[in-house]
């Protein structure tokens, strides 16, 4: 089982009941493995992470157990809802996992959740293999219960994607505790959450005694030289690359720190390191609490780390690197043969003043050569907001440029509505985009408000993203299939033109949706009539070179698109048959 | 029994990940411990992908960093470069001699490195054959992974598994006879 496998049968067997999320890689695959438990637990995909936050909270406070989960930068998104449920406390037992992405492998920042638990002051799990992410799950809802918080269990991309073997066990049922109000619990008014927060201290010191005797928290005794203290992945790393007679003291509750136990183990090791990715989470509290250790000036804050890696920052012994002396080119990714997207963005590049401020999706690969066609990509929903900004720095400085703020489908029911809302409200020179393809594509086809499906496959109200925006204020909508560049154009021309608030929404599903009938071909380019302006290879599609100086198409990658055949001056390249 | 490591490693799409879980499925059942490791998400999309699979008494780490790899099976001559320097001193490499160009080379923005066969065999001792064409042979380009895996297998000296049982439990009935026979054309390709 992979850890995000292990995570959903955990919350299985520890007896939840509801569970809500967004997806986001490293973490989206514990709630695709929820809906094979559809007949003891609901879970649903929520349109963002503050949602899934609120709606597992609301569950927890009617006396279910309840999961929600995440990637890092969506931990953002809901940190609102999380410090105030550390005030108020738990119904039933509360998880919510935080899956950070060191290295981003496919993030946008490698931050270290695990300080959220500080700063919220909650009880923080982390797990170091598939199996521990199974037996934590059940002691996470343990601790919430007990010590009437929110638990965040935090995981990595190694964690959650690694496979190793598990036992798997039976499922508890919970007790279910009749509904009660508790509006002194509950509604977080100040005069509330001022007797709360004694409360919060109270519970987080009886956590930390508890923690001087959990389970979650081991010593390995094995000699007195070298002491390492660890938690997560690095636990696994550090065994490889630290000799065979060193004492590991393993933490898997790791805020609050156990310092007695901490201080016992320094006190049993001549020399004590505190092996940690990302901040120096731990070792920063050990030092702060008097204990001499090493960490961060040798393993540095930065990247996943990695046996070979310890073994050379720690004790300077070289992995043996072989460099045969030839250079591999980069291979960045690129938008699939066929992808809607690709029009759009073809379009956009070849507009002198346009400015495209983007966002967090598929299309963000709009930002590669040869369409370089993005300006900016900070965060879900930044694309309006953003593109807002700066259109009104250029209202301010005289320059002449127009802004098209751009967004998916699900990135627009995510956090797009309220920056739409600001341009409108705010009177913002700036055009919305939704490149709607029907699905949440990048984390690998998640169904959203506006794909007609729920997680657990049921159909769905599908909103229509016209209806939002119109009922918004947004007078003239222009929708357009971005495979057909003249339709695209007009439209692009339209909503420039335009004397009422407008927006554009490009409409094509995904040719990766399954459930849906593509109706894909194959293009080739004629030999002959090719005359090897390179024209076609501006739309930045794999299936497309240049060989001996005429355009070549890959027969296995191409669809039939024919975004490159509308783009050639020449008509060398015409779709041929039907896939 | 001392732990080993394979890197397979390949272009999105070229299904190196069914190659390591026949691999993982085969360890399992004779009885090792086992971990894998790969990554998802931005380089599914024609990006470079590596998948892991680690066996032992007791594996720790699911990653491991450079010089570690016991093989490293390359489903692209480009990729057997890139990750050349995971490889084991004295490691041996399964290249599939097969050209995929990145986007960046098909824009024509560089050219594709000359010499990558020869650069691995100078360092290594090196598995070289063309599971595409093979593949072909066969009747489907998509099992080309499985040829590999048949190379990969043979080369690892794994005899004890029985990989043809396990490979049944893992594809689907309808495409067993051709992973089969990729399989075995995989297996006669290594001398």
């Amino acid at each position: 089982m992979s850890g995000n496998e292990a995570i959903a049968r955990g919350a299985y067997e520890a007896g939840v009941r509801v569970c809500s999320a967004y997806p986001g890689t490293p973490s989206t695959e514990i709630f695709e493995n929820l809906p094979q438990y559809a007949e003891s637990l609901y879970c649903e995909w929520a349109p963002n992470e503050k949602v899934a936050t609120e709606t597992a909270y609301g569950a927890s406070i009617a006396g279910v157990r309840s999961l929600c989960a995440m990637k890092h930068v969506g931990i953002n998104v809901a940190a609102d809802p999380i410090f105030t449920a550390a005030y108020n406390g738990v119904g039933k037992g509360y998880v919510i996992v935080a899956a950070d992405d060191p290295s981003m492998h496919s993030s946008q920042n490698e931050q270290d959740s695990r300080l959220y638990a500080k700063a919220a002051r909650i009880a923080l799990i982390e797990p170091s293999d598939s199996q521990e992410c199974l037996n934590f799950m059940k002691e996470a809802y343990h601790i919430s219960e007990e010590f009437d918080m929110p638990v965040l269990f935090r995981v990595t991309t190694r964690v959650s994607h690694s496979k190793s073997l598990v036992a798997t066990g039976q499922r508890e049922e919970t007790s279910v505790t009749p509904y009660q109000k508790n509006a002194r619990k509950y509604v977080s008014v100040p005069a509330n959450a001022y007797q709360n927060h004694p409360k919060v201290e109270e519970n987080l010191r009886r956590l930390a005694e508890y923690g001087e005797v959990c389970v979650l928290n081991q010593m390995e005794l094995r000699g007195n030289k070298i002491g390492v203290i660890t938690a997560s992945v690095a636990y696994q790393y550090a065994r490889d690359a630290f000799p065979e007679d060193t004492s590991f003291l393993k933490l898997g509750l790791t805020y609050p720190l156990p310092m007695k136990l901490i201080r016992d183990f320094a006190s049993k090791v001549e020399t004590l390191y505190v092996i940690e990715e990302l901040e120096p989470f731990m070792e920063e509290q050990i030092k702060a609490a008097g204990i001499p250790c090493a960490g961060k000036e040798l393993t540095g804050r930065l990247y996943e780390l990695n046996p070979q890696l310890l073994a050379e920052r720690i004790f300077k012994t070289p992995a043996p690197r072989t460099d045969v002396g030839v250079q591999a080119v980069s291979r960045p990714p690129a938008l699939c043969p066929g992808c809607p997207h690709r029009g759009f963005f073809y379009i956009m590049s070849k507009g002198k003043d346009y400015v495209v401020t983007g966002d967090i999706g598929c299309y963000t690969l709009g930002a590669a050569a040869p369409l370089s066609a993005l300006d900016t990509c900070v965060c879900m929903g930044g694309g309006f907001s953003v593109g807002m900004g700066m259109a009104k720095a250029f209202a301010a400085t005289g320059q002449k440029k127009k802004v098209f703020g751009v967004m998916g489908d699900s990135t627009f029911f995510h956090s797009g509505m309220t920056g739409a809302a600001e341009i409108l409200y705010n009177k913002g020179n700036v055009i919305p985009v939704v490149l709607d393809n029907s699905i949440t594509g990048m984390t690998g086809h998640q169904e959203n408000p506006g794909s007609g499906y729920t997680l657990q496959g049921e159909i769905a109200a599908a909103i229509k993203i016209e209806n939002v925006l119109r009922a918004l204020g947004y007078q003239n909508i222009f929708i357009a299939d971005p495979l057909d560049l003249f339709a695209m154009q007009k439209a692009v021309d339209g909503a420039l033109a335009s004397e009422v608030p407008a927006a554009i929404i490009t409409r094509h599903p995904c040719l990766l949706i399954k459930r849906i009938p593509h109706d894909t071909g194959l293009c080739a380019a004629d030999q002959e009539k090719c005359i090897g302006c390179k024209k076609c290879l501006k739309v930045g599609c794999p299936a497309v070179s240049m060989r001996e100086g005429r355009c070549q198409i890959d027969a296995t990658q191409c669809v039939g698109c024919t975004v490159c055949a509308q783009v050639c001056p020449v008509g060398a390249i015409s779709r041929k048959e039907t896939k | 029994m001392e732990r080993q490591s394979a890197l397979l490693v390949g272009v999105g799409g070229q299904g190196a990940i069914l190659a390591a879980k026949i691999l993982v499925a085969g360890l399992m059942e004779a009885g090792y411990d086992v971990k894998m490791s790969e990554v998802h998400g931005m380089s599914q999309r024609g990006g470079s992908v590596s998948t892991q699979v680690h066996w032992g008494e007791k594996v720790y780490s699911p990653v491991i960093g450079p010089g570690a790899a016991d093989i490293l099976v390359a489903f692209e001559k480009m990729e057997a470069v890139r990750y050349a320097e995971f490889l084991k001193p004295g490691g041996v490499a399964v290249i599939n001699d097969y050209e995929l160009p990145s986007s960046t080379i098909a824009a024509g923005l560089c050219a594709y490195p000359a010499g990558c066969l020869e650069a691995m065999e100078a360092h290594f001792r090196c598995i070289t054959l063309d599971a595409a064409a093979e593949a072909m042979r066969l009747g489907s380009a998509k099992c080309m992974n499985v040829v590999l895996f048949g190379a990969m297998a043979k080369t690892l000296k794994l005899d004890h598994i029985d990989w043809e049982a396990v490979i049944s439990k893992v594809v689907p009935r309808r495409f067993l006879e051709l992973n089969l026979a990729a399989y075995r054309a995989g297996r006669a390709a290594v001398k």
